[in-house]
This record gives C-alpha cells, structure tokens and sequence, in this order.
C-alpha cells in the first residue's frame, strides 16, 4: 500500500508539474516536450488503475504521433514567439477567478462522491464476466464485437482527419517540375521520333 | 493519514479536477498562441481519460476504457486538423496571433 501510494504521489506531482509547465513555458519547444512528459506520466497512473493497454496505446499515440506532429509544427513555422506572449496577461485575473471556482466545485464534488447503493446491477461490461483475461485480451473481446459499430466509425473519423489535412495543406507551386505520369505513359513514339533517310556521303 | 497513504477513487478524481483547471487555465494564459491553446485542449482531454479509467477501475467495468480509445481516436484527428490548419493559415497570413483569425468574419 505504501508502494503503491508512492508512485501515485510520483505520478501524480510531476504529471501537474510538468502541465503547469506546458502552460507557463516561453519556449513552445519546451511546452511540447513538458506535453510528452505529461502524457507518459498520465500512462504511469493508467498502470496503477489496472489499465495497461491504454497506458500502452497513450504512449504510442500521444507521444508517438501527437506530441511529434506538435514538435514538427513548432519548429517548421517560424514564430516570432515573443511577440506573441505580449499584452496576453490581461486575462490572467479572469481566467484565476474561473480555474477557481471550477477547480472548487470540481473538488466539492468528487469529495463527496459515492456510488449508489445498487450501481453493480447496471454495469455494461463488468469485469467479472471476462474471468481470468488479460487486460488487452478483454478490450479485444468487446471492441470488436459490441462496440464494432463505434469501432468502425472511430476508423471512419481518422479517416476524413486524414485526407482533410491533406487537402488542407496541399498547395500548387508554380515554377516546380513534377512527374506526371499518366502523361508520360500517353506520349506515344511517332508523335516525337522522325526517322530521316540520309544519304550516304552528305552527313556530319 | 490513512486518507493520505490509502489511495483511492477521490485522488484520482480530484487529480483530474486539478489537470482540467490547469488546461482551461492555459488558454487564458495563451490567449495569442493558438498552439498552445491546443496542448491545453489535450491536457484537458487527458483529464477526461484519467476519469474515465479510474471509473472504469472503481466500478470494475470496462466499458469506460473502450471509450477512451474512441477519445484517444477523436483527440488524435482533432489535433491533425488543428495543426492543418494552422500551417495553412501560417502560409497565409505569416502570423499564429488569435487575433487575426477574425478577418474571416467579413
């Protein structure tokens, strides 16, 4: 229990930590990589839950895509970032007035929160029924066969984010020579190649 | 000292509590950089997640993890298109202030 209350306080302190650092680093690089630190300590306490696969997939698609398609973006554009933070700290009153009170009904809530009395009698998927299964073994039992339809849209919306970022970014160049290739395979050999006939005697 | 050591769903909860108000707290704090904006918008995904493993964990039911894959799904693709459209209008316009973002009213 010691250990286990441990590493929560572990994961839980650099996990704040590091998000306070996101918001508050002048250096969007540095925010970026604080984001990945959150994130793998976020996994951290996805372990603890009993979570492995989760854990597991955060770290592959956060820090593994998200966070790198953030660092990417970061250093590709170049920001004048100082100029940005000008002038920004005359919401920081608001936004302390309304952290707080979120922050106060939020924890006003979970301190009192309890389950109802009955509330085992309506779980969907109550872990009980899946035996001695795995963690993974068990998201895989019902993943692809009471949540396929939500499964397959999931798939569906990856999908449009995919070539919606791709038509969002693609831009015509002028000036560039490309490789058109359904012009290449039209181009026939009579229309370029004429054969002369010369006689012996008269060439270069 | 034994709510201390002992830990349970509360902790768990109001670490969320705290994670949510930290990513609503950095889009005031960054009212101009619109990518930083996003990081607290993941950050606040994050909290989410993190409630709704623990009520996954606490109830013994697992549906509340096959959800957060579908989060995970949503924040992967929102965080695509955002910065899509960010570079775009980078290329555009050679500045990411929120502020500029408003000639789109017309």
């Amino acid at each position: 229990m010691i250990v286990q209350a441990f590493a929560f306080y572990l994961f839980a302190g650099i996990l704040l930590t590091s998000a306070l650092m996101v918001i508050t680093a002048r250096n969007p690089v540095h925010s970026v990589l604080f984001l990945i630190l959150a994130f793998f300590n976020a996994a951290g306490l996805f372990v603890l839950l009993g979570a492995e696969f989760i854990a597991m997939i955060l770290v592959i698609v956060y820090v593994g895509a998200v966070a790198v398609l953030f660092l990417f973006v970061v250093m590709m554009l170049d920001i004048d970032f100082a100029n940005l933070r000008k002038g920004g700290m005359q919401y920081v009153p608001l936004g302390i007035i309304i952290g707080s009170i979120l922050l106060f009904e939020l924890v006003a809530i979970y301190s009192y929160w309890a389950f109802a009395p009955d509330v085992s009698q309506n779980l969907d998927m109550p872990l009980s029924s899946f035996g001695d299964l795995q963690n993974a073994e068990a998201l895989g039992m019902v993943l692809y066969t009471d949540y396929i339809f939500a499964f397959q849209m999931s798939g569906l919306i990856l999908f449009v984010a995919m070539v919606g970022s791709i038509v969002l970014t693609l831009r015509k160049r002028p000036n560039i020579r490309k490789q058109i290739v359904s012009s290449q395979h039209a181009r026939k050999a009579s229309d370029v190649l004429e054969v002369k006939k010369v006689t012996s005697g008269t060439g270069g | 000292m034994e709510s201390v050591l002992n830990i349970g769903m509360e902790h768990y909860l109001i670490l969320a509590g705290i994670l949510f108000t930290i990513g609503v707290f950095g889009i005031f704090l960054n009212r101009k950089n619109v990518i930083v904006i996003l990081m607290s918008i993941e950050l606040m995904l994050l909290a989410v997640n993190i409630n709704f493993i623990t009520f996954s964990a606490y109830l013994d039911d697992l549906a509340g993890q096959v959800f957060v894959m579908f989060t995970l799904t949503v924040a992967a693709a929102e965080a695509a298109i955002g910065l899509a459209i960010l570079v775009v209008f980078f290329r555009n316009k050679g500045s990411i202030a929120v502020e500029d973002i408003s000639s789109m009213k017309g």
